[in-house]
């Protein structure tokens, strides 16, 4: 089944064919990101529909935050429901960059800056949760976790300092759509190069079987670590980048729905997947925008609709769309063929000692 | 010598698992642990490897202690092991079960995987050809991306094995391989263990119920009891022990 087209392909054999001659090229995928670098900042520069263009902005930070989820959630197999409080660490540190510290006129320019920094607070804080994480896991590690989003949401809401329960209002615009764009493919790239390496097994070995994977010589804490401070650094880029789109942030916007609602796209998409986060995080958010204008007034029965499509989730659907499958063209070549590659080495090896055995 | 284990003992709570299992063990030797189920078989694989920590007593392996290491630690001086229900990684694919192992011997640091650059192609091509290497000396070649679940019961002992061996150990702890095995399996199984034993210059403890196994290919067995070794020696001397006979053979085991 995984075997790609490597002779001509009839054109007639039918769906299944021309969708394995598609997966063969290979190099559509960086063709098809750099199109979609040229699309959003084309959408940009034309002022399209201001609108549209923040359910795009939304779109691509939704991403970022399922797919850093994913990688504790999914390809870990723990289950952390403290990523709102990450982002929150980023959106601050973001916002604080940009209101207080940096002078205003440069402010556009150090925005790069000013989502890495926020990245890098936010991975410290990763540190936090990771360590309790070498003890305990399931159930517990949940607990940890929302307790740590409790501590961060009441520590903000009690510094005066940075604005208490009023939060920071006033926040300059500088989330627009290439840069989100541009921070969304960075994230699934790392996350994917990551996932792909040897931590990354790591980590797939970890939610398979923690004991074996620690008796097979896999250093089970620096993995973990890793993975949790991976999986921050992105969650507070995106709380920056949300910040920066939002123009204003309150504590009350990163609270336990905020971390369902991440739960729910990592889920609906697939654990362990990166193309089943861009679709859980995509169908989401164009769902959310859809349920808002179907709802009219009702608008607080998504925080009904919204945990039963996650309960249904569980029961029917546990893995999700993509569960612990990947999109081909997301698989690096090397591992994608890594068997097909050997043998043909294998057989032009054995080929060539036939020859010299002949002469 | 090898592996040494000196007046290992270990309780869980009061209950005393292991009592003062002594052990020396020479550099190729190949032997065999039996004993009636709950004898503390496991316990002692479990203490060698760092699941547990030993209540007292140490074990050295050529003199580098190895009580109150952790579990990867260990691995990486070479012990290796296999468990008596499959732990595979079951969702994974049979190489990737076999990369996994590979951990402790790739060299390159979290920004190389990051970003995919710097000594990363050159050491990941390296650990998937070493494994694919190694799946095919074991005839796993043919079923590499399989998922490892899908795996018939014999194929999954053997890449539980595979895996073990990819860790690079020079000590190999098989606890019950024969599991499960019917008589034919288990004479195919004798053949391959000491296949890999020649092959990799492993020495290699045993924990086996299967008489005919133990008997076969063991040069020196230890006989467990309720945590206490009750007798030592050669396969043909422990079968005509009367303690052992009476605490485990003459219960009818074969």
């Amino acid at each position: 089944m995984e075997t790609p087209m490597t002779s001509k392909t009839n054109r007639f054999q039918g769906p299944r064919a021309s969708w394995e001659a598609l997966m063969a090229k290979r190099w559509l995928l960086p063709v098809i990101i750099a199109l979609g670098f040229i699309l959003s900042l084309a959408l940009h520069l034309g002022s399209f529909n201001a609108y549209y263009q923040l359910t795009l902005i939304y779109i691509c930070i939704n991403v970022i935050l399922t797919v850093s989820l994913n990688l504790v959630n999914g390809y870990m197999g723990e289950f952390s429901v403290g990523h709102a409080g990450f982002m929150a660490v980023g959106a601050y540190t973001g916002a604080l960059l940009s209101t207080r510290v940096w002078p205003v006129e440069l402010n556009p320019f150090l925005f790069p800056v000013t989502i890495i920094i926020a990245g890098l607070v936010t991975a410290l804080f990763g540190l936090i949760v990771a360590v309790p994480s070498f003890k305990t896991r399931g159930d517990y590690l949940a607990i940890v976790t929302l307790a740590f989003l409790f501590i961060v949401k009441s520590a903000i809401e009690n510094i005066e300092l940075i604005g208490g329960p009023r939060g920071i209002p006033g926040i300059y615009k500088l989330s627009n759509l290439p840069w989100s764009y541009v921070w969304m493919v960075i994230a699934l790239w790392v996350t994917r190069n990551f996932v792909y390496s040897n931590y990354g097994r790591g980590v797939l070995s970890i939610r398979e079987d923690e004991i074996a994977s620690d008796l097979m010589s896999v250093r089970t804490r620096q993995v973990k670590l890793l993975a949790f401070v991976l999986s921050a650094f992105f969650a507070g880029v995106a709380g920056a980048l949300f910040a920066h789109a939002l123009q204003f942030i309150s504590p009350r916007v990163f609270d336990i729905v905020k971390s369902t609602d991440i739960l729910i796209m990592v889920y609906l998409g697939g654990i362990g997947s990166i193309a089943g986060s861009i679709l859980g995080a995509t169908v989401f958010t164009v769902l959310l925008e859809v349920l808002r204008e179907i709802l009219g007034p009702f608008q607080t029965w998504r925080y009904v609709l919204m945990p039963l499509v996650l309960i249904f989730l569980m029961i029917y659907r546990p893995r999700g769309i993509m569960g612990l499958r990947e999109f081909r063209w997301f698989i690096p070549a090397r591992d994608l063929f890594a068997s097909q590659r050997w043998r043909s080495k294998a057989e032009a090896k054995k080929k060539e000692a036939a020859d010299a055995a002949a002469v | 010598m090898l592996l040494q284990c000196k007046n290992v003992t270990h309780y869980f709570g009061g209950l005393c698992a292991v009592s003062d299992f002594n052990l020396d063990l020479q550099q190729g030797e190949l032997i065999g642990i039996i004993g009636p189920n709950g004898a503390g078989k496991t316990t002692i694989f479990n203490l060698i490897t760092g699941v547990y920590k030993a209540t007292q007593g140490s074990i050295q392996l050529e003199g580098h202690e190895l009580v109150g290491l952790r579990s990867n630690r260990i691995t990486d001086l070479g012990i290796a092991r296999t468990f008596q229900n499959i732990r595979l990684f079951q969702e994974l694919s049979v190489l990737d079960n076999v990369r996994i192992a590979n951990y402790g011997q790739i060299h390159y640091n979290p920004m190389n995987a990051f970003f995919h650059v710097g000594r990363f192609a050159k050491e990941e091509q390296r650990t998937i050809d070493e494994a694919m290497q190694l799946l095919d000396d074991l005839k796993l070649a043919d079923v590499a991306d399989e998922t490892s679940k899908n795996l018939p019961y014999g194929q999954q002992r053997r890449l539980e094995i595979a895996r073990a061996l990819a860790t690079h150990p020079r000590l190999l702890l098989l606890d019950e391989p024969a599991a499960g095995m019917n008589p034919n399996e288990i004479m195919t199984l004798m053949d391959f263990i000491q296949w890999i034993r020649q092959e990799f210059k492993l020495t290699i403890i045993l924990i086996e119920h299967q008489m005919r196994l133990v008997m076969g290919i063991c040069e020196r067995l230890k006989v467990l009891d309720f945590g206490a070794t009750i007798a030592e020696g050669l396969p043909y001397e422990i079968q005509n022990n009367p303690k052992v006979l009476e605490a485990y053979l003459g219960e009818g085991a074969e």
